[in-house]
């Protein structure tokens, strides 16, 4: 039975890994191809741990195999973060299927200041005092 | 974050009270801390919350590992099917959380599950670019993510 779901673990884990590769080729843009990477890939090294995890039984072994699961989980996201962000703002072009950024309109290229968009609704909701400027 | 320090060292009073040794016993250590705590919980205003942490963790651990396998299923069947049925998208969400430390955590959250990617967080703290590769349902998705957030800061309140 344990056998089994070993068995079942690591060819699920393998399965997702090979999924993040094939994903790597056929996306269409650096964004895309950041989700199909970072995420099923950690999935992956997720499940083969788990399977070393109930392979050895032992308390050293499983203590390191849930370390592992929680570095890969945090440092993943990281990555992947600062690599679309970089890639975002060097201009690498979005997918034509793109359908929409919210992004683009409040970003400066110039003084590199990235605004909320939030601050225009506040404007309009503002009472014009007597000490503004004409 | 006090209740948890308290824990700890009440655990490790009670190893070295008896005097063993053990990564099990510590546990034991650890639990009869909790229940202490949990006790003394409505005198002590410093402990307020403390008991209900750890439920509320195991709880968000088990939505999370739901979200991040059923997001990754959806991501693996666009991948492995030829036509695109993404809709990719870059969106701002408005964010709750305060400090640098909950917009660090929620963010990495968000890149984690499949089908969202953090971008940037505006200058202001104020809101997080994110991009989404499901924008079939956009009001869906933001209502997605709300929830994720309200359930992550959760663990800090």
């Amino acid at each position: 039975m344990i056998e089994l779901i070993k068995g079942g673990l690591i060819l699920v884990g393998a399965i997702f890994m090979f999924l993040a590769a094939l994903g790597l080729v056929r996306m269409p843009d650096l964004l895309t191809r950041m989700h199909a990477t970072t995420k099923a890939a950690t999935l992956g090294a997720t499940l083969i741990m788990l399977a070393v995890a109930l392979h050895f039984g032992e308390v050293a072994v499983v203590a390191r195999a849930f370390g592992v699961i929680l570095f890969i989980m945090m440092t993943a996201p990281v990555a992947a973060h600062v690599i679309g962000r970089a890639g975002y703002f060097v201009g690498s072009r979005l997918w034509s299927g793109t359908v929409k950024d919210e992004l683009r309109p409040n970003y400066d290229p110039l003084t590199h200041e990235l605004k909320s968009g939030l601050e225009t609704q506040e404007n309009a909701k503002r009472h014009p005092r007597d000490t503004d400027p004409d | 974050m006090i209740g948890a320090a308290w824990n700890l060292l009440l655990g490790f009073a009670w190893v070295v009270l008896t005097g063993d040794f053990s990564g099990r016993n510590l546990l034991a250590g650890l639990l009869f801390g909790y229940l202490v705590l949990a006790l003394m919980q409505p005198q002590v205003p410093a402990l307020a919350g403390h008991a209900q942490r750890l439920p509320r963790l195991i709880l968000f651990i088990g939505f999370f590992l739901k979200e991040l396998v059923l997001a990754n299923l959806k991501v693996a069947f666009d991948i492995i099917t030829p036509p695109w049925y993404m809709k990719p998208g870059v969106i701002a969400m408005p964010l709750k959380a305060s400090n640098e430390f909950e917009i660090a955590f929620v963010a990495n959250l968000i890149s984690l599950t499949p089908g969202t990617l953090t971008l940037d967080v505006s200058d202001d703290r104020r809101v997080l670019y994110i991009h989404a590769m499901f924008l079939d349902d956009e009001d869906e998705l933001r209502r997605g993510l709300a929830e994720l957030e309200r359930r992550a800061l959760e663990l800090f309140h």
